[in-house]
């Protein structure tokens, strides 16, 4: 089926505006009340202007189009975690990848992010996602009385988890692991960059526990460092060498 | 549909939600309801900081933070709560660092601070360093950080769950409380997104910490999903919205997207220019210049524009410089909102300054609290069990314009206070009954939206909605303005009768949740638009072209907005007669917005001219 938005001959730029251009996405729809229980594709044009992000387009399409168009999304610049989905093959934000560096001559195909159960369109179910987030108690663990004041920490003890409190728990590294995709069990590289987060966190008290979870066979040695996660995180997390690194401390017990 | 039962039921899960819900749950049965995932919440797109006075790099106490704070709203915060506020910020620091939060450092290892608009020394004296920060991710490390310890204490959340109705014991839409009588919540009704099922929760406390509603406007640094709802939801429950006309344009936003900009930027040492290069803040506040308040930063920028000097092909944008910033010191302190640049604009912030114009940023005003965090009925009684925190409520410590940073502040100082005021009186008080049908309302609401065959377009609606409020109610305003967005409300109120959605499913229906915000929104938006009618002055981020001057005698008041049904007299204490223009008749059979007022609470600070 396709559907065409809006075709109408794009307005005259003003100065300086990067003129307007068609586009076509082939979307991976999953409708089961309306159209029975196999996924389909279904292709939408629309005009789309110089600074539009793939969430623009799929916002044209279910406002003026196809209002069953169904996908997440909250705050449209990258920060919330929620339109993590599979766009050209790669597994991006919606609202973070720019059309116009999408290779909009062909058809942008969009699918929803491998490995979790669909729900419908383009949102999958995150719960098993979360569930793996839970297990590696991503929590600081102290033992003691609390401090008055603050616990000191150092600038440079603070730097050696910085990348990894970046994460923002949208799944897209997690469902570009090959071996996630073939084994649900696995943790998958989010729970262990969040577990690394609280290991190499100077105040952290847990990491001995958090290693023993991580030492399981559903743990970060089925790693097989294809590089996939840290391609495919849009807050630039180096991920493989996070999970690398904890692999390392499991070794030496050193963190 | 399934029924719940809770002490404590908690709508929304961003900053405010999760600090009530820590400590709720830690005293008692408490349930959080909200439309997202948690970490999907807007406090995560926060980013300078949160400011407390401790004094870790220089001088400062909470008493000069109480001052910046009532200055900074123009005196129309209340005293008592911007008192708490700053005296209760260090310990709401020293709690976040204590769950994990990883603030940078000192060099000696203590949590660093930085300058931040209108956050000054000695009231006033020249800019301190007050924000506690985490680069420009603050909100996200703050929202993390909740999360995480809301996973510890294994709070239970009901996510991807939409609050539609707030349950109380009287209508107040239609009479006013006879006196003596109490009115009470017994709990809400919810939407469960994924099976399109309808959930009663029963409970004896309901705090709201549904955040804000900036789409309202068309250029704002807001998600998709902050439509206003809990605003709503009380209002249309008859209990009134306080100070509504006075909402937040943050002066960098990046150009034509709205996409925030931290003021952050600015404590650092970034400087906004006009077209000629000029630095044009040091003829609008010499002393503190880039740093003064938001609403005068977004005027002045607004006014170069107009005048002529904006940057760019249109010249509609002003350009906010980092380029004699060293590149190192802007990876480290602002890496987010540089790379917003480089992707959204293309621009690099090392050698190129950013094209930015002022985005609708935050509602100073929300459902009235007092300082324990209960949500009032009117001047003074409060309704038994339901508390407010966060952007939702307005309790108010932002009066007419909020501080930077004073946010982050306000949810876990008022958010703490609510779960623990709410979860005391769970402790005591006895079950409400649940009125007869709970849910009917909300079933046909849903109904009669999923019927309709054809009709308009919700994302038509919204757009008009959100561009008159753009033109006729952002950071300039005059009467003829406002009339003209209260016309076009009306005319879209009634379009609003007529919307339909597309998608006729159970399963993850997000177009029926659209229409049902789009109802928010333009609820919101009238109050939004009445107050500023009838607030003949200019205060904070509230600008009347047509009354540039601050008017003490007449407005050193808070508004307070009620919704009635038409044609019943009202005749209460609570409602004044209006004092600014008159308001128009709204359309046939639709609620009337009557206004009322509520005294300022002011302690120690009179009023002052307010310089920078």
């Amino acid at each position: 089926m396709t559907a065409v938005a809006e075709r109408s001959a794009a307005p005259e730029p003003k100065a300086g505006e990067i003129p307007s251009f068609e586009v076509t996405l082939k979307i991976r729809r999953y409708t089961p009340e309306t159209h029975g229980d196999e996924a389909y594709w279904e292709e939408h044009t629309v005009t789309a202007h110089g600074t539009d992000r793939l969430l623009d387009a799929l916002h044209k399409i279910k406002w003026e189009s196809d209002g069953s168009l169904t996908f997440r999304r909250s705050c449209a610049h990258g920060v919330c975690g929620s339109d993590a989905m599979r766009i050209n093959g790669r597994n991006r934000l919606a609202c973070k990848a720019l059309l116009k560096d999408l290779n909009p001559d062909k058809p942008i195909t969009v699918e929803p992010i491998k490995g979790l159960p669909v729900i419908k369109d383009l949102v999958v179910d995150m719960e098993p996602f979360f569930a793996s987030y839970r297990e590696i108690m991503p929590f600081l663990i102290t033992t003691g009385t609390e401090p008055s004041r603050e616990r000191l920490q150092s600038p440079e003890q603070r730097a050696r988890f910085d990348d990894t409190t970046k994460c923002i728990l949208c799944a897209a590294c997690t469902s570009s692991c090959p071996v996630f995709w073939t084994d649900g069990q696995y943790f998958g590289p989010a729970a262990i960059v969040n577990a690394h987060r609280f290991i190499f966190d100077s105040r952290d008290e847990g990491a001995a526990q958090r290693l023993e979870i991580l030492n399981d066979k559903e743990g970060v040695w089925r790693c097989r460092t294809t590089f996939n996660c840290t391609e495919a995180c849009p807050r630039g997390i180096e991920v493989t060498k996070a999970i690398q690194e904890v692999k390392r401390a499991m070794i030496t017990r050193a963190f | 549909m399934q029924t719940h039962q809770f002490d404590v039921v908690i709508v929304g899960a961003g900053g405010a939600g999760m600090r009530a819900a820590l400590e709720s749950s830690a005293r008692t049965r408490t349930a959080v309801i909200s439309k997202l995932y948690p970490t999907r919440s807007h406090t995560g797109a926060a980013q300078g900081g949160m400011c407390a006075a401790l004094g870790n790099v220089e001088d400062d106490n909470p008493e000069w933070h109480t001052f910046d704070t009532v200055k900074g709203g123009d005196y129309l915060v209340d005293q008592d709560a911007a008192t708490i506020m700053a005296n209760e910020a260090i310990d709401a620091v020293l709690d976040l660092e204590r769950m994990g939060l990883p603030f940078n450092r000192t060099p000696e290892g203590r949590i660093d601070q930085r300058r931040f608009g209108g956050h000054t020394r000695n009231h006033g004296e020249a800019a301190v360093r007050r924000a506690c920060y985490a680069a420009d991710r603050t909100g996200h490390m703050i929202l993390q950080t909740l999360y995480q310890q809301c996973v510890k204490n294994e709070v239970a959340f009901f996510n991807e769950f939409y609050v539609l109705d707030l349950l109380l014991t009287h209508d107040l839409t239609g009479r006013e409380v006879p006196d003596g009588e109490d009115v009470a919540v017994s709990g809400v009704v919810a939407y469960e997104l994924a099976t399109g099922e309808i959930h009663v929760f029963r409970a004896k406390s309901v705090v709201l910490a549904t955040g804000g509603a900036g789409k309202i406007y068309k250029t704002t640094s807001n998600a998709h999903t902050l439509t206003g709802d809990g605003m709503a939801l009380a209002y249309r429950r008859g209990l009134p919205l306080e100070d509504m006309e006075f909402f937040q344009f943050h002066p960098t936003g990046l150009a034509g997207l709205g996409i925030l900009l931290s003021e952050a930027a600015r404590g650092e040492g970034g400087i906004l220019r006009n077209a000629d290069g000029e630095r044009f803040m040091e003829r609008y506040a010499p002393t503190i210049k880039d740093l003064a308040p938001r609403d005068i930063v977004a005027r002045s920028m607004a006014n170069e524009v107009r005048e002529g000097r904006g940057a760019g092909p249109n010249k509609d944008y002003v350009l906010l410089d980092l380029t004699h910033l060293d590149p190192a010191h802007i990876d480290a302190k602002l890496p987010d909102i540089t790379e917003f640049a480089r992707t959204y604009l293309g621009i690099e912030p090392y050698t190129e300054p950013v094209p930015v114009y002022p985005t609708a940023h935050y509602a100073m005003g929300g459902v009235p609290t007092n300082v324990e965090g209960e949500v009032l009925r009117d001047t003074t009684h409060v309704v038994k069990g339901l508390y407010a925190a966060g952007e939702v409520a307005c309790v108010s410590v932002h009066g007419s314009n909020r501080l930077g940073t004073n946010s982050l502040l306000d949810i876990n100082v008022f958010g703490k206070r609510a779960g623990i005021s709410a979860a005391e009186y769970a402790a005591t008080a006895s079950w409400v009954d649940l009125p007869d049908a709970p849910a009917d309302a909300v079933v046909a609401q849903l109904e009669d939206m999923r019927g309709r065959p054809q009709g308009e377009r919700v994302s038509d609606v919204r757009r008009e909605l959100q561009q008159t409020m753009d033109t006729n109610a952002q950071v300039f305003r005059t009467a003829e303005s406002l009339r003209q967005a209260f016309q076009d409300i009306q005319v879209l109120q009634e379009r609003y009768t007529r919307v339909s959605v597309q998608d006729k499913g159970r399963a993850f229906n997000t177009d029926l949740i659209e229409a049902i915000e789009l109802g928010f929104l333009l609820d919101i938006a009238e109050t939004v638009v009445v107050g500023a009618l009838n607030r003949r002055e200019s205060r904070g981020g509230h600008f009347r072209e047509d009354y540039p001057k601050r008017d003490d005698e007449g407005f050193m008041e808070h508004t307070m907005a009620y919704r009635r049904v038409p044609g019943v007299p009202v005749d209460s204490p609570a409602l004044s007669a209006p004092k600014g223009e008159e308001v128009p008749e709204p359309g046939p059979g639709r609620p009337v917005v009557l206004l009322g007022t509520k005294p300022v609470v002011t302690t120690v600070y009179q009023p002052m001219e307010r310089k920078y």
